[in-house]
């Protein structure tokens, strides 16, 4: 195959999958951070302690972590019908990438939420902050570096799974992969399949990386500019 | 000037976990004099922080009332966990010094001053800022610290930060829970002149935990003695000096030392009140001509009176001493003949005592006296 010939898959694919992982990162986002913080709050010592309630959310977010993904991507199947009107294409994909998405990133976020000193909700009740209030001015803020490491291991574990769901008609890069490398033995135009997700997954964790790390003020110092883009003035 | 800001009354809290109860106050009634400092001290576990929490309903009471400014925080209380609106607008009116700090790593020292303002609802960002700036001033922090996000600032700079946040809602009361336990003690000393300084500027009332003694001795104006959820002392210093017996005076003024020898009196004087401004050791010695020896003293200037115990020694026993004995209780001190002889203080002098007690064993005579003054 030509350059020329594969230019136009590529691009076309290559969209597909971002598409794909933004849109299930943005579902993902939106519902794990509420699931993910309601998970500490709700806990024993939250301040919305409520057990049952816990325990009901900890379960529903562990059977979606347990399902491989491409049972839950053929057990979706008539959900994804019912949502999109259709199993085929990348809109298709992004219902099981988001079912599938939202636990994982609920866990990352309640891992995070966790991290946040008790001591920091202690002074921000006293001073006569509302749960909401320490949700806002505190959890969310404090935890924002641990949020966004975890926003990117979701989004390339997101870019793994969208592979698995071009599978089932999802089309991506990976659908694109397994049609030409697997079926038609176009192993060279595997290969620069294969080194364009290296590319993009790189690219998304050195993003990741930067953000989370301009986002934490622990340290002592200043806060890190991004050497990246900034030349280093001697 | 005699009103109470803050009443507890037989305040209990009950901690159940796993089946196993601890009872961390069991009955604390407590009152609080507007201006005044007071500080509660207690071995770890005795409650301490337990009641800090009560006071501004962090921590439920299993029972009892507390009241600040006149109003019943526990009939504000509601029955869930959650907070209603008017127990936060009544938070938001008592501010409270944490041991850690608890500033917010993503906010400059200026934004965390800012953050009980934003919740109290205070409109404009630009008179946030301001009055945060002026708090920052109040604490003695310049406009580059202000700028500074904790991780900058050194422990003594970030309990400023955590003063001038505590004053953001005008306070009439401050809380603080051990917050120079985690400052060395120069640094120490430094922020209980700010808190005292504070407290005399701004009228605030100062309800603070500590369990170093010498913190007592520097800001307080009352202590009061916790021991298993119980309050067991309490008085201003000057009452509990007075109070024969007093753990606290005993150890907020330790006295040790043991007599030289047999055939001697040893004697405790408590210093308070007026007599605390005259020589009274050189009169003694001068009016009997007799050898006055100090064993040990702790004595503290308060408002410019002496106040303090001493243990000295009279040549001879009880009976020969009766009429200097009498003598010291004219000129108005306390005196205690000490339950001490040479045999039995040898492992008696082993007891506990407070770091920084003025022992000053076997001083002999005037020298030591005037030394003591
Ligand atoms: N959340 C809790 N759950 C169970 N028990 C608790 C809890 N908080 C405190 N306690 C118990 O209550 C008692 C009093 O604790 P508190 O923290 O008030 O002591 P303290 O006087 O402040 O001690 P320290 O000087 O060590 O800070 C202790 O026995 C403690 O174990
Ligand atoms: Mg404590």
């Amino acid at each position: 195959m030509t350059w020329s010939e594969m230019e136009p898959l590529l691009s076309q694919a290559l969209g597909e999958t971002l598409r794909m992982v933004a849109w299930s990162t943005v579902i993902a986002v939106a519902a794990g951070l509420p699931v993910g913080v309601l998970l500490v709050l709700t806990d024993r010592g939250g301040l919305l302690r409520n057990l049952p309630v816990n325990r009901a959310l900890g379960v529903v977010v562990n059977v979606g972590r347990s399902l491989p993904f491409v049972i839950l991507m053929i057990a979706l199947l008539s959900f994804t019908r019912g949502i999109v009107g259709t199993t085929i294409g990348w809109q298709a994909a992004v219902v099981p990438l988001s079912v599938g998405a939202v636990p994982f990133f609920a866990r990352l976020v309640e891992t995070a939420v966790r991290e946040v000193d008790d001591g920091l909700v202690e002074a921000v009740r006293a001073m006569g902050g509302s749960t909401w209030t320490v949700v806002r001015k505190v959890l969310l803020p404090e935890s924002l570096a641990s949020l966004l490491a975890g926003a990117t291991t979701t989004v390339i574990a997101l870019i793994g799974y969208s592979a698995m769901a071009g599978v089932v008609g999802g089309g991506g890069l990976g659908d694109l992969a397994l049609r030409y490398g697997y079926q038609r033995f176009e192993t060279g135009f595997m290969w620069v399949i294969v080194a364009l997700l290296v590319v993009l997954v790189t690219l998304v964790q050195l993003a990741g990386d930067l953000a989370a790390r301009s986002a934490d003020r622990r340290r002592r110092g200043p806060a890190p500019r991004l050497r990246l883009l900034r030349p280093r003035t001697p | 000037m005699d009103t109470i800001v803050i009443t507890t009354t037989d305040l209990r809290k009950v901690y159940r976990s796993r089946g196993r109860e601890v009872s961390a106050l069991d009955g604390v009634d407590l009152t609080v004099r507007e201006g005044e400092v007071l500080g509660v001290v207690g071995r770890s576990g005795a409650g301490k922080s337990t009641l800090i929490r009560c006071v501004n309903l962090l921590e439920r009471p299993t029972s009892g009332t507390v009241e600040v400014a006149g109003r019943d925080l526990t009939a504000l209380a509601g029955r869930t966990d959650r907070a209603p609106a008017a127990l936060r607008a009544a938070r938001a009116g008592i501010g409270m010094v944490f041991q850690h700090f608890n500033l917010l790593s993503t906010r400059t020292a200026q934004e965390n001053v800012e953050l009980p303002l934003e919740i109290l609802g205070r409109a404009g960002r630009r008179d946030r800022a301001r009055r945060a700036r002026e708090l920052l001033d109040l604490v003695g922090l310049s406009d580059e610290q202000a700028r500074a996000y904790p991780a900058q600032l050194s422990g003594g700079q970030k309990q400023r930060v955590g003063i001038a946040r505590a004053l953001a809602g005008d306070p009439k009361v401050l809380l603080s829970d051990e917050a120079t336990s985690a400052l060395d003690p120069e640094t120490t000393r430094a922020v209980l002149g700010l808190l005292r300084d504070l407290n005399r500027q701004l009228g605030l009332t100062v309800l603070l935990i500590t369990h170093e003694m010498d913190v007592v001795k520097a800001v307080c104006d009352s202590a009061a003695l916790m021991k298993g959820g119980r309050i067991v002392e309490s008085g201003t210093v000057a009452e509990l000096l007075a109070t024969p017996g007093s753990e606290l005076a005993g150890e907020l003024f330790p006295v040790g030392g043991v007599p030289s020898g047999p055939d001697r009196t040893v004697v405790d004087l408590t210093f308070h009140g007026d007599s605390a401004s005259r020589p009274v050791i050189s009169q003694l010695a001068r009016t009997y001509n007799v050898d006055v020896s100090i064993l040990g003293a702790a004595m503290e200037t308060v408002d410019g009176r002496q106040v303090g115990r001493m243990r000295i020694e009279l040549p001879g026993r009880f009976e020969d001493n009766v009429v200097q004995i009498g003598y010291l209780r004219e000129l108005g001190l306390q005196v205690d003949i000490a339950d001490v002889t040479g045999e039995a203080d040898v492992t008696g002098s082993a007891a506990p005592r407070a770091p920084g007690a003025a022992a000053a064993p076997g001083l002999p005579g005037l020298a030591a006296a005037e030394a003591a003054k």
